[in-house]
């Protein structure tokens, strides 16, 4: 792994921790005896600290996951070079996308 | 075959650390897909939310919760030995990290019933 991917890696793993303990605290406080979809659109539509949470959030997984996934790669299924590190940049955009996508769909729902 | 150096705390921490995080993972973008049917309709959401019911799916999700609690106890691991100079006793460390992450996954599934 590059020092720059290492840094980019663990700075994010950093942001995620906390990020982590709170989605983990919040959904397990959330689904107390069930959960639908107007109890969870009702804590997020229009909340802009949920917005801004969550787009950090997956913004720092966008980053950690594929730089994991190619260690992961290189290690388990040899696969180098740059066709890996173009998969891995297609994997982060379509994280990126996908996630994005989700934290506006629940905050603009 | 399974080496001695296999059965170490570190090894199986690693392990474990490196599994849960492609199961997290591969299960990320389905997440946020099914997130994402919330920008059709409050109902459409409600209908995803419905499958979860299902018990093959909650014990899914269960694994899913464990895993990303498993993956940020031993990702703190690996943060406090690399940056914090912790001298760390893996047995001890590394079951607890697995018993932490446990209780979340088991307090996810008990409060959802």
């Amino acid at each position: 792994m590059t020092p720059v991917l290492y840094l980019a890696q663990r700075g994010t793993a950093f942001v995620l921790a906390f990020a982590v303990t709170i989605h983990l605290v919040t959904i397990i406080y959330a689904i107390r005896g069930g959960l639908t979809a107007g109890e969870i659109l009702a804590r997020t539509h229009g909340n802009r600290w949920f917005l801004g949470f969550y787009l950090v959030f997956v913004i720092a997984a966008a980053i950690h996951a594929p730089i994991g996934l190619r260690s992961v790669l290189r290690e388990w299924a040899k696969w180098r070079g740059r066709s890996l590190d173009l998969a891995m940049l297609a994997v982060s955009a379509l994280l990126l996308v996908l996630g994005v996508r989700a934290a506006f769909a629940v905050y603009l729902a | 075959m399974i080496r001695t150096s296999h059965l170490k705390p570190g090894f199986l921490a690693a392990m474990l650390h490196r599994l849960s995080g492609i199961a997290l993972a591969i299960f990320l973008p389905m997440h946020f897909i099914a997130l994402g049917t919330a920008l059709g309709s409050a109902d459409s959401f409600q209908s995803f939310l419905g499958v979860t019911h299902n018990a093959f799916v909650r014990i899914a999700e269960w694994g899913l919760v464990t895993a990303l609690g498993m993956h940020m106890a031993l990702g703190v691991r690996v943060l406090a030995i690399e940056f914090f100079a912790v001298r760390e006793r893996s047995a001890i460390v590394v079951s607890g990290c697995v018993a932490c992450s446990l209780t979340v996954g088991l307090l996810f599934l008990l409060n959802g019933t």
